[in-house]
């Protein structure tokens, strides 16, 4: 184990798999610089710029030539800057690489990894620190991660990259530099597969990327109060590992869904569904949700600050699903 | 006509014989949508055979081909067989994609073509990313996409000329110009008339033929395929030409001048080839008729072995 960054975690897995593979190429805006996050920081030393690939500000187009280099046997891992950004690469997303493996019968297949990141807290405005993962996931054919962690990071990203189809990578912004131990070298992580970031036997949370963290904050503070949460971290959103969530929500009876995403149309409506149908008899309280408001997000920090969902607002969740009034005291 | 001479009259043969082929496919498949056999909305290329035997008869099955919805002449012509296209037409377990994707999504991976789209101009950076991949692998494989006017409205296509040239891709840019953007000409959507004058500020050869005119797009795709080979970068092939029939099968056509039957005669690429062959002797008086003959007797052939095929129960495991 090496301590890294999560950013680190990163551009140390790419070059383990350039390393591994001379098929495996980046390409993006800013790659050859490290990108506005240091996650390609040093690529472009070790393998050139032949695979280190600067592009212009042309997502679209970028998309469109890693899904067609992917068809033809390269293994693209493409940086699209901002996930507000992906907007313009959708069409290529959802309408070629989502679906090229399906619609040819199988003849064609797209394994390209679509690395991007989202989320607020760094004052950029509405149009910097998107959460869009649940867009995403609607369209089939498509392999949706959220790392939570460096180590998650590092894994699920080793797993993207070999896999046989398109793999979009959702990493978030205020991660990239906090530090966890990262196995060296680093090893694949299984897509599909929820990691359990705490037991417990009160309450189920399940929280997406950043939001993991807050679940656990909110988790140390309800044990003091005698709450034992169960923290799940699904990691891929699709393939969703249903099976771990629905077999804590057995154990508990309750469930909390937290993203930061706006709580409107979010991923936590589709987890609230499934488990509800799966476990309806075994739910003692209403599925609770955590996220945004359904507004866009503001610049000025003490309302961004408001707008972002985190530790205090799961813990009141988790009390409403006991029947508890909330008193926030974080 | 003077050009017709300098291609080798084997080659011409070849062409017409394709020509055929592809016009025999598309009236078939013209008269099975109207039966309810073929399924979707089909677009036809019926007068524009021409520049996808032209371009497609000089590559080889390694060559990458993208093309759009206007997809069964170019498809026809790098190889795919008539009988599987058909029956993914006829959206049948036996057709080339197992009657997932249909006559916008046709692919015949084992002929080189990767494929048709939907979605206007979303197939150019397609063909840069195999072009990219030829290159990455220090091949002489190319990539070609065909594309209509009316994509090159499209920002994907001026993100496309910009990469293509910023990286010297092996990329064969073959625009069909019919004049209309489905419905619309191509004088209400933009100011700049030809599509090879757009490209202009690109160092990209950029070359613009009578697509009705099968021996120019041929000597003039063959010397820009040549440089792509040599790794000498992408290029822009301009062919105008004309679409017989509507925008889609069904489509009443009420927004242009319907051609004159002795216009048509004097534009058709088949006709105009024919003429030109028995100008110059290398093709005999009976062998227009015989190679029409073969060619619907083909495409017959691919109609009785589409119809056998089952539609498919499910949607196969391995593509859930």
């Amino acid at each position: 184990m090496t301590d890294l960054t999560y950013a680190k975690a990163i551009s140390t897995t790419i070059a383990q798999a350039m390393r591994a593979d001379p098929d495996v190429f980046v390409l993006g805006e800013d790659v050859s610089a490290g990108g506005p996050f240091t996650t390609t920081a040093g690529l472009v030393e070790e393998f050139g710029a032949g695979r280190v690939i600067d592009t212009p500000i042309s997502e679209a187009a970028i998309c469109g030539v890693a899904v067609g280099a992917a068809q033809s046997g390269l293994r693209p891992v493409l940086e699209i800057m901002y996930v507000d950004f992906i907007t313009l690469a959708l069409d290529q997303l959802v309408n070629q690489a989502a679906k090229a493996h399906f619609m040819s019968g199988g003849q064609l297949s797209v394994p390209m990894v679509l690395r991007t990141q989202g989320g607020a807290g760094q004052r950029a405005g509405a149009q910097h620190s998107q959460s869009l993962e649940a867009w995403l996931t609607h369209v089939p054919g498509l392999t949706v991660v959220m790392p939570s962690g460096a180590a998650d990071a590092a894994g699920l990203l080793a797993s993207a990259i070999a896999s046989p189809g398109p793999v979009v990578v959702v990493e978030n912004k205020v991660l990239y530099f906090r530090r966890e131990p990262v196995p060296d070298p680093v090893e694949p992580i299984p897509l599909g597969r929820a990691a359990v970031r705490r037991a417990g036997r009160d309450v189920t949370v399940v929280a997406l990327s950043r939001m993991v963290g807050e679940a656990l904050t909110a988790a140390e503070e309800l044990a003091t109060e005698g709450v034992e949460v169960e923290v799940i971290d699904p990691r891929t959103l699709v393939p969703l590992d249903l099976d771990t969530i629905v077999g804590s929500v057995r154990r508990t009876n309750r469930l909390v869904v937290a993203h930061e995403a706006v709580l409107h149309g979010g991923f936590g409506a589709e987890v609230a569904a499934a488990v509800q149908h799966a476990a309806f008899d075994d739910l003692d309280a209403p599925v609770e949700r955590v996220g945004a408001p359904f507004q866009p997000i503001p610049l000025s920090p003490p309302l961004e600050d408001a707008y972002l969902p985190g530790a205090a607002g799961i813990r009141d969740a988790v009390l409403a699903t006991l029947g508890r009034v909330p008193t926030s005291t974080l | 006509m003077t050009t017709a001479v300098t291609v080798d009259a084997r080659v011409l043969r070849d062409l017409l014989a394709t020509m055929w082929r592809i016009r025999a496919f598309e009236e078939q498949v013209g008269a099975l949508k109207r039966a309810d056999e073929v399924h979707g909305l089909i677009h036809l290329s019926i007068g524009g055979e021409g520049v996808a035997a032209a371009v497609c008869r000089q590559l080889r099955d390694d060559d990458a081909v993208y093309s759009g919805h206007r997809a069964h002449g170019h498809a026809v012509a790098k190889g795919a067989p008539l009988d599987r296209t058909m029956a993914e037409l006829m959206g049948r377990d036996g057709g080339l994609c197992q009657g997932m994707g249909g006559s916008m999504h046709l692919v015949d991976v084992a002929h080189g073509f990767l494929g048709a789209t939907g979605v206007v101009g979303g197939n150019i950076p397609l063909a840069l990313g195999s072009a990219l991949a030829a290159k990455q692998r220090g091949t002489d494989v190319v990539a070609v996409v065909f594309f209509g006017d009316g994509a090159v409205q499209a920002g994907l296509f001026t993100e496309s000329v910009n990469l293509a040239t910023l990286w010297r891709l092996p990329v064969l840019l073959v625009c069909e110009n019919n004049g209309f953007a489905e419905f619309t000409p191509r004088s209400a959507h933009t100011t700049v008339e030809r599509v090879g004058d757009v490209v202009a500020p690109y160092p990209l050869p950029r070359q613009t033929v009578d697509g009705n005119e099968v021996a120019d797009v041929w000597s003039a795709f063959s010397a820009l395929l040549a440089r792509a080979r040599a790794g000498e970068g992408p290029a822009l092939l301009e062919c105008l030409t004309h679409r017989l029939r509507g925008h889609y099968e069904g489509d009443p056509d009420r927004y242009r001048e319907a051609v004159s039957t002795e216009d048509w005669q004097r534009k058709d690429p088949i006709l105009r080839l024919q003429r030109a062959g028995h100008d110059a002797g290398w093709l005999p008086a009976g062998e227009p008729a015989e190679l029409e003959k073969r060619a619907r007797a083909e495409v017959e052939d691919a109609v009785t072995w589409a119809r056998s095929s089952p539609f498919p129960s499910a949607v196969p495991e391995e593509l859930r």
